[in-house]
């Protein structure tokens, strides 16, 4: 007989994420030399800011149940609005900024309304809201902008610095504070709660008088706001505005998530969860490097087996919790 | 009490679906601190009444009237703001969501802008004390039995400021000591002046607990009765609109069968580690077995095995004298074996698909794909099924979900009938339907067993199992304990003692 956890089923996945990535970074400090400094860790946080931003937002989609397959494209058409206003039109950045980040929630908004009021699929919903935002962005320019301007270099440049020599980004606060803001929604919330609820059911959820539509309108608006967030800080990083950015980007953001222990069916998930399955993807990336030999593509072999892995380990658990239930 | 203002006044409520008129002209009136019931068979609209009073639906026709002010409410949420709150039939809670939150969730307990978690257990601690339920709140709800959830819907339903209370079944799967518990929280309820909707198909609870009674039949409003001046068999032939001598004739059709005393399926010793022990089991030809037990004893589980739904890890089965290994429910039903889930939501019905396309899925699946059942003979199929056994309505191309539960019932014994089966196992298929539709469902099995079928009939209702088995097997604890031949020395007594063991 398995020894019964003092933790909850509920908690499992989320305790078999923050394993993994510690065990991965202990692989790697023993196999690398100079893997084990706070520098690497900062540098996954460096790397992945984007990604975590974009994690946040897609957490509460998955657990209410749903998906947004259009986060990628808005980076592409955030990148894109904020090159071009910035390069083109001359704009100030207290101008630009609040529109990118506006483009994104309204994009996520309309795709929330309509999956509300036209009780349409978030999937077909979303899927269209990708090829729509990455086609604009090409309407804006088909070449690459790149910017040139002193606000960008300055977000892209400032060092803050923490522990003696290392140091992190801005774009590393920005995503931490989005994630510590998402953590207090979750649990702290009507609105985290809410999603909960409509993840769990949402004809229950429904009929215990929950704003369930507002709701899910809100969180696809979350969801594109994160994602033009996510778009500012890819901005920086890159400091160019380009159609053709984080093509497929809402796949590892999805990756990321699951790995972080979110249900994939909803209710059930956390959004510390998905930070670390972004140091997860992060990590492998960084083992990848320091081995130097492997061919990069290698990445996308372990976010698979990764993936399949955690899929069947959250099924176990769905499985068992069922058989409890059944023997009760 | 009739001077008193009433709380709320439905007057001539008309609801309709596409193809079904669900409720034409109903009036309902609440009084401050009475106990109302809601009466019907399947069908009657009671569920619809309780479904547009609490917004769920938008009403097509009529006024509602709430503390003399007339008003139209279009969402649960609006209803409760009113303080009207429902406990519905199936619990609709997110199993997901700790205790706490399903009491709280909608109307959270908030300190400086953050939920406040402390004061929310403590207080749903207290409430479910109330109701003599001391469980952990911090626990997922999933982690509860159906009788707990229940408790835990009510307690909900408690904790706002409700004025008007519905309850649709909610001792439906309570046992008597839960019933109890349940009544007296009732009682007090009802002694601080709420108005109280119950809704049930015992017509015991329906005397012990309420004062005044509404009749429902087909949609249509029949009356409005004090409860200790109705007689019962009044009562009963206003909701089924005939005289009931129905029952009476199962009992004689009974009688004049002869069991053949040849068997048509029997096991060795079969069981399944943590879901029954071995057990061995005889069902003859054209037998009525009834499976008897409380819940939780083990009898769901001893029907899947031998449909084979589950593997069993021990012994064997043996059909008509031949040892046979059923991999999967699809062997058993070659094998002419037909078995109706008590689940009807999740295991029975597909609700998106009409009644026709409901009936035919096991006979097609049994062809195979590649044979297809045209549409006439399809048609035909339905049309002959409906009017045997009595749906209504008579539409075969009515979603299903559109039905009533006694109605779905049917429809799911037709998808079996159809395929003609030797063993047909019903579990629990009278639960949750009114009197009407469980006597013709019974009437039914008489029939079938006339004919040779062999049934076996799960049942948590011990006179229906008494009425219409010819040999009863008990269960308790996922163990057969005993088996009995029913005639005149087997007692509900006798029956009840076995289930409950420890004499």
């Amino acid at each position: 007989m398995i020894q019964r956890l003092p933790l909850g089923y509920k908690q499992l996945p989320l305790v078999a994420t923050v394993s993994i990535f510690i065990l991965m970074y202990g692989f790697g400090s023993f196999r690398y030399t100079g893997f084990l400094s706070s520098q690497v860790f900062l540098n996954l946080l460096i790397d992945n800011s984007f990604l975590i931003v974009l994690a946040v937002g897609m957490t509460f989609v998955i657990i209410s149940g749903g998906i947004d397959l259009s986060v990628g494209s808005v980076i592409a058409l955030t990148s894109m609005v904020a090159a071009s206003l910035t390069m083109n039109a001359n704009l100030s950045p207290l101008i630009v900024v609040p529109i990118c980040l506006l483009v994104g929630s309204i994009i996520g908004g309309v795709q929330g309304s309509l999956i509300h009021f036209f009780n349409l699929q978030p999937f077909i919903v979303t899927l269209a809201g990708m090829f729509l935002a990455r086609g604009l962005s090409y309407v804006i320019s088909v070449e690459t902008i790149a910017i040139d301007h002193p606000f960008f270099d300055f977000m892209a440049n400032t060092r803050i610095p923490i522990l003696g020599d290392s140091f992190i980004t801005i774009s590393v606060l920005i995503a931490l504070i989005i994630v510590i803001i998402a953590v207090f929604i979750g649990h702290s919330t009507k609105f985290g709660r809410n999603v909960y609820a409509i993840g769990g059911s949402e004809q229950s959820a429904n009929l215990m008088g929950l704003p369930v539509g507002r709701t899910k309108i809100l969180i696809y608006t979350f969801s594109g706001f994160c994602a033009s967030v996510g778009g500012l800080i890819f901005t920086f990083y890159m400091r160019s505005g380009y159609g053709l950015h984080a093509n497929g980007m809402e796949l590892d953001t999805i990756a990321a998530v699951v790995i972080g222990g979110t249900l994939l069916t909803g209710g059930a998930g956390y959004v510390a969860g998905s930070l670390f399955g972004v140091l997860i993807l992060g990590i492998i990336q960084t083992i990848i490097v320091y081995e130097g030999t492997l061919s990069s593509w290698w990445t996308k072999i372990a976010i698979g087996v990764l993936l399949l892995l955690f899929i069947v380990l959250q099924r176990i658990i769905v499985i068992r919790s069922e058989k409890k239930q059944n023997s009760s | 009490m009739d001077n008193a203002q009433p709380r709320l006044v439905m007057k001539k409520i008309v609801k309709e679906f596409p193809g079904v008129r669900a409720l034409s002209g109903v009036n309902l009136t609440l009084y401050p601190g009475e106990v109302h019931a809601i009466m019907g068979e399947n069908g009657a609209g009671k569920s619809t009444l309780i479904k547009v009073l609490t917004g769920v639906y938008p009403i097509d026709g009529g006024a509602v009237e709430y503390e003399g002010k007339k008003v139209i409410i279009k969402s649960p949420l609006e209803a409760q703001l009113l303080g009207i709150s429902t406990v519905y039939q199936e619990v609709n809670l997110c199993t997901n969501l700790s205790v706490t939150e399903n009491i709280f969730i909608g109307r959270e307990i908030k300190k400086n802008g953050k939920l406040n978690w402390r004061k929310m257990h403590n207080q749903a601690k207290k409430l479910l004390e109330g109701l003599q339920l001391q469980i952990d709140v911090t626990k997922l709800l999933s982690s509860y039995s159906v009788a707990i959830q229940q408790m835990i819907a009510i307690a909900r339903a408690l904790n706002v400021s409700a004025k008007v209370l519905i309850l649709d079944e909610p001792t439906s799967s309570l046992d008597r000591d839960e019933v109890n518990q349940l009544f007296s929280v009732i009682r007090k309820l009802k002694n601080e002046g709420l108005a109280i909707v119950f809704i049930s198909h015992f017509l015991d609870q329906i005397y012990e607990i309420t004062d005044r009674l509404t009749v429902l039949r087909n949609g249509e409003y029949i009356g409005e009765y004090m409860t200790k001046d109705i007689p019962r068999m009044d009562l009963v032939s206003k909701m089924i609109g005939k005289e009931l001598v129905e029952m009476k004739k199962i009992e004689s059709l009974a009688e004049n069968k002869t069991s053949l005393n040849q068997s048509f399926l029997s096991t060795e010793l079969l069981g399944l580690q943590g879901k029954i022990d071995p057990f061995s089991i005889q069902i003859n030809k054209g037998e009525i077995l009834g499976l008897a037990g409380l819940l939780g004893a083990g009898r769901t589980e001893l029907a899947r095995l031998l449909f084979g739904a589950d593997q069993p890890d021990k012994g064997h089965i043996h059909l008509k004298g031949k040892q046979i290994k059923f991999s999967s429910p699809k062997q058993a039903i070659y094998e002419k074996i037909g078995f109706c889930s008590e689940n009807r939501k999740s295991e029975g019905i597909i609700p998106d698909l009409t009644v026709r396309e409901n009936m035919i899925l096991v006979i097609q699946g049994k062809y195979g794909w590649f044979r297809f059942i045209s549409k006439e003979k399809q048609r035909e199929i339905a049309d002959e099924y409906i009017s045997l056994l009595n749906i209504n309505p008579a539409n075969p191309e009515q979603l299903i979900e559109n039905l009533s539960g006694g109605n779905q019932q049917k429809v799911i014994l037709a998808r079996w009938l159809i395929t003609n089966p030797e063993l047909l196992i019903l579990d629990e298929p009278t639960r949750g339907i009114d009197i009407g539709a469980k006597t013709e469902i019974m009437k039914l099995m008489t029939n079938l067993s006339k004919e040779g079928t062999s049934i076996l009939f799960i049942s948590s209702e011990i006179e229906e199992i008494l009425r219409a088995c010819d040999r009863v097997a008990v269960l308790r604890d996922r163990k057969l304990e005993k088996e009995f031949n029913n005639n005149e020395e087997l007692t509900q007594q006798k029956l009840m003692k076995e289930m409950a063991g420890g004499v």
